[in-house]
């Protein structure tokens, strides 16, 4: 980490670190949700989704924040969409070059990255305020956190589902899967489960902190 | 987009910043993905290529190499070239000695929760669809999905019978859907019982889509092997 | 493809494989907007009206770039024109009937970035449908996603009142709910074949 100057904050391992747990997009700010449900039915689909929108995350956040004085304010969310879209599109067509099963199996969706709230909200929130080099750490932390998220859907799913992590059969030839799981309600049941668990992590915590006087957190 | 916009006090001074922002971001935006369009676009139609010969290969067993054919306004079939209607496209199939082994027609419907789109080898010589491969379909995980993997009900389409009438117009024995086990006649298709509209589907594409489709490439059989010699002797 | 009776098309998108509950479409209105039973409905309202004026545009719009060879465009001028027509619409409201942009205007911004909108465009692209087929095909859409975010309201409100344990309130009870009400409009599948 090189120093930074004067007025601007220092770069921070925080900018990276704060996306893939305090501020999770998915379990904690709960943003992105149609494609986190829709395409975690199986960890390989949840791992390209997270990917992809990480690659788009990171570089629009670095274009923006190059950007951000060339740009006056009144048409800033304007060439956000512009820019977003454009990688996006560009996203879309190196999966169909790189792989037109994955291409099939995530659909429209990875077009429909374009709406996902997270990264216009970062672009707005974050990068057109920052340096560059804090804004490609903030991409890539909060791009990572929701591909993390991503795979603790889909790796749940997939498991109970169809009985296999990453295509490989996990369980012997007996196993009745929970084929309701790979159905969307499966989706909503598996985000409900979590978000159930980090909001019992949450109010847990205090609690313990009040038993324990002096009990580190 | 809830942003107040300020409204500026000298807008003829403000409007060029915004003029140069728009405009410079949307040129750049536009090389960029006129560039990767560019270079991934040969790449992306030899994926496309590839999977389309790999699951006509698969419904025509022992073909090696295929080509297209597309539907003339006459009824008549000729070599497809590029902006055909892939709706109107049929694919020969060869041998390594440029044997014609069939043609492959592509049919859809709708199925159980989405559309079905399937592909199927017709051998012209025997007079039979000789395979099927379900190329797309949201069918339930676990029952109506068996359409795609069932050996029992893929069994049904190697030797089903879609002889054509002797005038060359229809199908003497349109293809019909029974319960499962009940197959007595080669035109009849074994459902799945546990998955009786997605197997129905299945037989409802097939029978509407050898319907229009068989006579047709019956009737102009001799294109499609005439091309196998062709190739042949290229 | 374009053979599909209208009938079909519609059931389809608004029963057996609605947006919400199937394709987890416009998830972000239907988590904020479903707490109130009279304001999930003049959402859902509002929802159909964005739709079809969308529905329009993207059939124009894929035309178009059919015409002129630029497939690689459509993306970005689906979301630039949808989203300008919405505005456009929105001013034109308002001009013409403040009873009906009281009711309704509010929500056109929310809705304009919403991804059940864009869905629908490249939905209604990629399935082939003819102009009178997207338009249909969006009015189902715009009628399950009422429909769902209705009966989500009405269960949110009922439940208000219930006693449940912290952890479960908010959006992890919300969800529990919709995968609930996504269960029940499985049976609804084989409608359309």
């Amino acid at each position: 980490m090189k120093g930074a100057e004067k007025a601007v904050p220092a770069i921070s391992t925080d900018d990276f670190i704060k996306g893939l747990w305090r501020e999770n997009p998915v379990f904690v700010q709960v943003l992105g949700m149609c494609p986190v449900l829709a395409v975690s039915n199986s960890a390989i689909n949840a791992l390209a989704m997270g990917l992809a929108t990480s690659f788009v995350l990171v570089l629009s956040n670095t274009l923006v924040s190059l950007l951000r004085h060339g740009v006056p304010r009144q048409v800033r969310i304007a060439t956000f969409i512009l820019i977003i879209a454009s990688f996006v599109t560009v996203v879309d067509y190196l999966i169909q070059a790189v792989s037109l099963e994955l291409h099939r199996a995530l659909g429209a969706f990875i077009s429909l990255i374009v709406v996902n709230c997270l990264i216009l909200g970062r672009a707005e929130a974050f990068a057109s305020k920052q340096s560059v080099s804090r804004s490609f750490l903030d991409g890539l932390g909060m791009g990572l956190g929701f591909t993390l998220a991503l795979l603790c859907l889909g790796a749940v799913r997939e498991i109970l589902g169809s009985g296999a992590l990453f295509g490989v059969a996990l369980f012997p030839a007996g196993f009745q899967p929970w084929t309701v799981m790979i159905l969307p309600s499966g989706g909503f049941f598996t985000l409900g489960l979590w978000l159930l668990f980090f909001n019992y992590l949450r109010v847990r915590k205090p609690a313990v902190r009040e038993a324990v006087p002096g009990g580190t957190p | 987009m809830r942003t107040t916009i300020r409204v500026d006090v000298s807008p003829s001074s403000a409007s060029w910043p915004m003029y140069r922002a728009l405009v410079g971001v949307g040129v750049l935006c536009g090389l960029l993905i006129v560039s990767v369009y560019l270079l991934t676009q040969p790449v992306i139609a030899r994926n496309e290529a590839h999977a389309l010969q790999q699951a006509v290969l698969e419904v025509l067993p022992g073909a090696v190499v295929s080509a297209s054919f597309a539907l003339t306004a006459e009824g008549g079939f000729r070599r497809a070239g590029d902006g055909d209607d892939p709706q109107r496209l049929v694919h020969a199939a060869y041998t390594s000695r440029g044997q014609l082994v069939g043609v492959a027609i592509e049919g859809r419907a709708m199925g159980y929760q989405d559309v079905i789109r399937i592909l199927y080898g017709y051998a012209p010589q025997r007079q039979r669809v000789v395979g099927m491969r379900v190329l797309a379909s949201r069918e339930t995980p676990g029952l109506g999905d068996r359409i795609e993997k069932d050996p029992d009900f893929l069994a049904n389409f190697t030797a089903l019978d879609v002889t054509v009438t002797a005038d060359g117009l229809s199908i003497e024995h349109p293809v019909q859907a029974v319960k499962q086990g009940a197959k007595s006649a080669p035109w009849e298709i074994d459902g799945i019982s546990g998955a009786t509209i997605s197997s129905a589907a299945v037989a409802g594409i097939l029978r509407a889509s050898t319907a229009q489709w068989i006579p047709l490439v019956y009737r102009g059989r001799a294109v499609f092997v005439r091309s196998g010699a062709v190739n042949e002797g290229g | 493809m374009s053979g599909e009776s209208l009938w079909s098309i519609f059931l389809n998108a608004s029963l057996v494989n609605n947006f919400v509950l199937a394709y987890f479409l416009g998830i972000c209105p239907f988590l904020g907007v479903s707490g109130k039973l009279a304001t999930a409905t003049r959402m859902g309202a509002a929802v159909c009206f964005v739709m079809l004026v969308s529905s329009l545009c993207a059939y124009g719009i894929h035309r178009l770039l059919v015409a002129i060879e630029a497939p690689y465009l459509q993306l970005i001028a689906y979301i630039v024109v949808i989203a300008s027509t919405v505005q456009l619409v929105e001013m034109f409201i308002r001009k013409m009937s403040p009873a009906l942009f009281r009711a309704l205007g509010i929500f056109l911004p929310l809705i304009t970035t919403n991804c059940a909108i864009l869905g629908l465009a490249l939905f209604q692209t990629n399935k082939g449908y003819t102009l009178v087929q997207s338009l249909v095909y969006a009015l189902g859409a715009g009628a399950g996603f009422t429909l769902a975010l209705v009966l989500m309201a009405g269960i949110r409100e009922k439940l208000e009142l219930a006693a449940v344990p912290d952890a479960v309130q908010g959006t992890a009870l919300t969800l529990m709910i919709a995968g609930i009400l996504s269960l029940a409009f499985m049976g609804f599948a084989g409608l359309g074949a």
